[in-house]
């Protein structure tokens, strides 16, 4: 098996190296047959890849311990499902993961604007570069076919691994990071081609949505999982790898409404490259942090040598991205200017800048460190308040341009207009930032803020819903016919409700702790827990011990039991307990550990987060957001259709 | 181990008849030259875009009025300028398309 996986990630090399190099070539001296023979070689490396993972897949099943990858992240008591996803648990599977998703996504994205030949002979070339690095990588430096004498049994999974999240949040992630891959390499192939209209991004609108879609909601079940699993009581915690997935997904949202202006208005076209690349290379780095161990992170669950390799080629594409977007500069310029300052095109762009500010301020707090490491040697740290400091700084004014930009017209908005479409969103949001004051919110005011300009915007996405399905005749009538602008308010809301829950959860949460003997009780925001006793816990490879608490409180009777479990091999893990508690939409979050040895007490943590559940309902509505978003309109395909039939080739959007 | 290497030696084989196919298929064209928009292409494929932009903002206008978004006195001052745009983009365009159906009925002449 091992030998038939190295020769297909070696054939698949071969194929993206000949995709790249005769791809460059055919498209550079405009030879027909060639460039078409690169093409299927890019195609082709999708099938071949994916023998190399379904190898992968059924030593992982079989716990092939004569497999190093298998013996490193998995045992023979591992429950199957966790012992395939340690295809993505470690890095070589991670590499053939990216590879598998690169090569998937590059072939059906050729394929489906296979008639646009001019700008898909540049287009190839740049996914086989990237294809090549990570297929290099496979072959020569990090393969996960390397083979050895079966050991007695294997070394186990990380116990935070083993979780049903981890079934969905590292793939997810992939395909939003690998996903972004579709609009840089079109990108880049127009810039090489010179095709600087608009059929780029006719070519990548939904690859965008989904990648950028897939990011978030893989973020979203990350946090979860980090909510259940970790047991501190939080689900964001700034840790560099979350960063380095943030990152991608906020240059990608800038993107998302830079590349309106371009459409409409066609400005913003060295930006929208710009941002292109940004988010490429962010999801490179995401990856190279995620993999390299350069940083100390609950993700980083294997160091490797494969760090300065990332980094040598993310120096290469960063470079790339700048000379190419340089070189043809005088293409990408255009006569057209911004009309009015207070328009919906200058929302738009006071977004974009609030978006690209906060995504480099994040970027800088996980530089710094490396940084300050590599060149002075100190190890420093940038913590929770520098973060916090930059998200309240840009993360309200973006939560408050969310509300304000639908209410804005094109080109330009008088300020009579604007006082009669503003008057209800304000009156709503001064209402409940009063009511909110007099009912004691006032105790954190980034808080009170956010609550204050989440009614503005719940309004004004209402008010636009109401004053459009007037004008439209039926809501379904209004949504049919602009997709991407009412799937957009879909994601606008979605946004709010996670707002609103990280805000509930963050800025008013209670946190207790004590030590408990049985029988003994702690308080916490209204709730009375009471330890009852401990019991003993087996599972299919580990033992361990609940808490029993009994609770009570905002007229509620319910039982949490939290606890240890000790896996076989790999060691002690905490199990949190949580209740959902459906009137507030909040939690009551527990954790236990053993008390001081030879007693019967326990360490009881608890955490009260209101509004918390409105996290994780936030991730429904986004996914049917963006799945509006992304909906094809017939009407507009065939009108694009016409307009390239007309140009030239025929569209194959 | 061998039936591995066999396996791995028909996708080989396979794989790279898929590569050469465009070769196989046509071992001999009339042209090897690969497409590419001509200058008046591209400029017609400017145009075309320039109205469709023009289009859709009127669509947006004509929309941000009925709901409120702009006043009947902004939206009288916004909407003659864009129609005079959108028509220009497509007198243009049509200037165009009908030099392109002159130019080929007089090559067609000369040849007969």
């Amino acid at each position: 098996m091992a030998p038939l996986g190295r020769a297909a990630l070696l054939l698949a090399f071969g194929l993206v190296a000949y995709a790249l190099i005769a791809g460059s070539y055919a498209a550079w001296k405009r030879r027909r047959r060639l460039a078409l023979s690169a093409q299927n070689a890019l195609l082709a490396a999708f099938p071949v890849t994916l023998i190399a993972a379904i190898i992968l897949l059924v030593a992982l099943g079989r716990r092939d311990m004569t497999f190093v990858y298998v013996w490193q992240h998995t045992s023979h008591k591992l429950p199957l499902g966790y012992a395939l996803s340690a295809f993505w648990g470690g890095q070589e599977g991670s590499l053939l993961l990216w590879l598998l998703v690169l090569t998937g996504y590059a072939g059906l994205a050729v394929w489906l604007n296979r008639r646009s030949r001019e700008l898909i002979a540049w287009t190839v070339p740049v996914f086989g570069l990237v294809a090549v690095f990570f297929a290099f990588m496979l072959c020569f430096v990090s393969s996960p076919f390397n083979v050895q004498p079966a050991p007695v049994d294997g070394r186990g999974m990380d116990p935070s691994l083993q979780n049903p999240y981890m079934l969905a949040h590292p793939p997810l992630l992939y395909l939003g990071y690998v996903g972004l891959t579709v609009p840089f390499a079109f990108a880049m192939g127009a810039l090489l081609s010179g095709r600087t209209d608009e059929r780029w991004i006719v070519a990548t609108r939904r690859w965008t949505l989904a990648a950028w879609m897939f990011l978030g909601v893989g973020q979203l079940i990350g946090a979860h999982w980090a909510y259940v699993e970790i047991g501190w009581g939080g689900y964001y915690a700034w840790d560099p790898v979350e960063n380095a997935a943030l990152m991608p997904w906020l240059a990608a949202t800038a993107f998302l409404h830079s590349v309106m202006i371009q459409e409409k208005r066609g400005m913003l076209k060295v930006w929208n490259m710009i941002l292109v690349a940004l988010a490429f290379n962010l999801s490179l780095f995401g990856t190279f942090l995620t993999r390299s161990g350069v940083v100390d992170s609950i993700h980083s669950f294997s160091k490797s040598s494969i760090g300065g390799w990332f980094l040598g080629f993310l120096v290469l594409m960063v470079v790339l991205s700048v000379a190419l977007i340089r070189w043809r500069l005088p293409l990408l310029r255009t006569k057209t200017k911004l009309e009015s300052l207070v328009s919906r095109e200058a929302t738009f762009l006071y977004n974009n800048l609030l978006l690209v500010a906060l995504c480099l301020t994040i970027l800088w707090g996980v530089l710094y460190p490396i940084l300050s490491e590599a060149v002075r040697g100190e190890t420093r740290s940038v913590s929770k308040p520098y973060y916090d400091f930059f998200l309240h700084t840009f993360g309200l004014p973006l939560l408050l341009l969310m509300g304000i930009g639908p209410l804005v017209a094109w080109r330009r908005a008088s300020l009579r207009s604007l006082g009669k479409t503003f008057i209800v969103p304000f009156a709503a949001a001064v209402v409940t930032g009063v009511a909110l004051l007099a009912l004691g919110f006032g105790s954190s005011w980034p808080g009170l803020l956010a609550y204050t300009f989440a009614a503005f915007v719940a309004a004004s996405i209402v008010l636009e819903f109401v004053r459009g399905r007037a004008a439209a005749g039926g809501i379904f009538r209004l949504i049919g016919r602009n997709r991407r602008r009412y799937g957009g308010y879909v994601v606008h809301a979605a946004i709010l409700l996670l707002a609103i829950g990280v805000a509930g959860s963050s800025a008013y949460q209670t946190q207790r702790e004590k030590l408990l003997k049985p029988g003994q009780s702690i308080e916490a925001a209204g709730y009375t827990l009471t330890y009852a006793g401990s019991t003993g816990v087996r599972g299919p490879n580990y033992t361990g011990f609940r808490a029993l608490v009994a609770v009570s409180g905002h007229g509620q009777r319910f039982r949490l039991a939290p606890g240890i479990n000790d896996y076989n091999i790999e060691g002690p893990h905490p199990v949190a307990s949580i209740y959902h508690d459906p009137r507030s939409l909040g939690d009551v979050f527990t954790n236990a550990q053993p008390g001081p040895p030879g007693t019967n007490e326990i360490d009881l943590k608890v955490f009260v987060k209101p509004l918390i559940n409105l996290i994780w309902a936030a991730g429904f509505l986004f996914v049917a957001g963006a799945l509006i978003a992304m909906w094809p309109d017939a009407v507009e395909q065939r009108r694009l259709a016409a307009r390239y039939a007309a140009g030239a080739a025929p569209a194959g959007i | 181990m061998s039936l591995a290497l066999a396996v791995a030696a028909v996708l080989a084989v396979v794989i790279v008849v898929f590569v050469a196919r465009p070769f196989l298929s046509d071992p001999s064209p009339a042209s090897d030259r690969l497409d590419e928009l001509a200058p008046e292409a591209r400029q017609r494929l400017a145009l075309a875009e320039e109205r469709d932009r023009a289009l859709a903002t009127l669509k947006e206008l004509e929309f941000d009025h009925r709901t409120g978004k702009i006043s009947d006195e902004d939206y009288r001052a916004q909407v003659g300028p864009l129609r005079r745009r959108a028509a220009e983009a497509l007198r243009a365009l049509e200037q165009r398309e009908q030099a392109g159906h002159e130019r080929i009925a007089d090559r067609g002449q000369r040849v007969q």
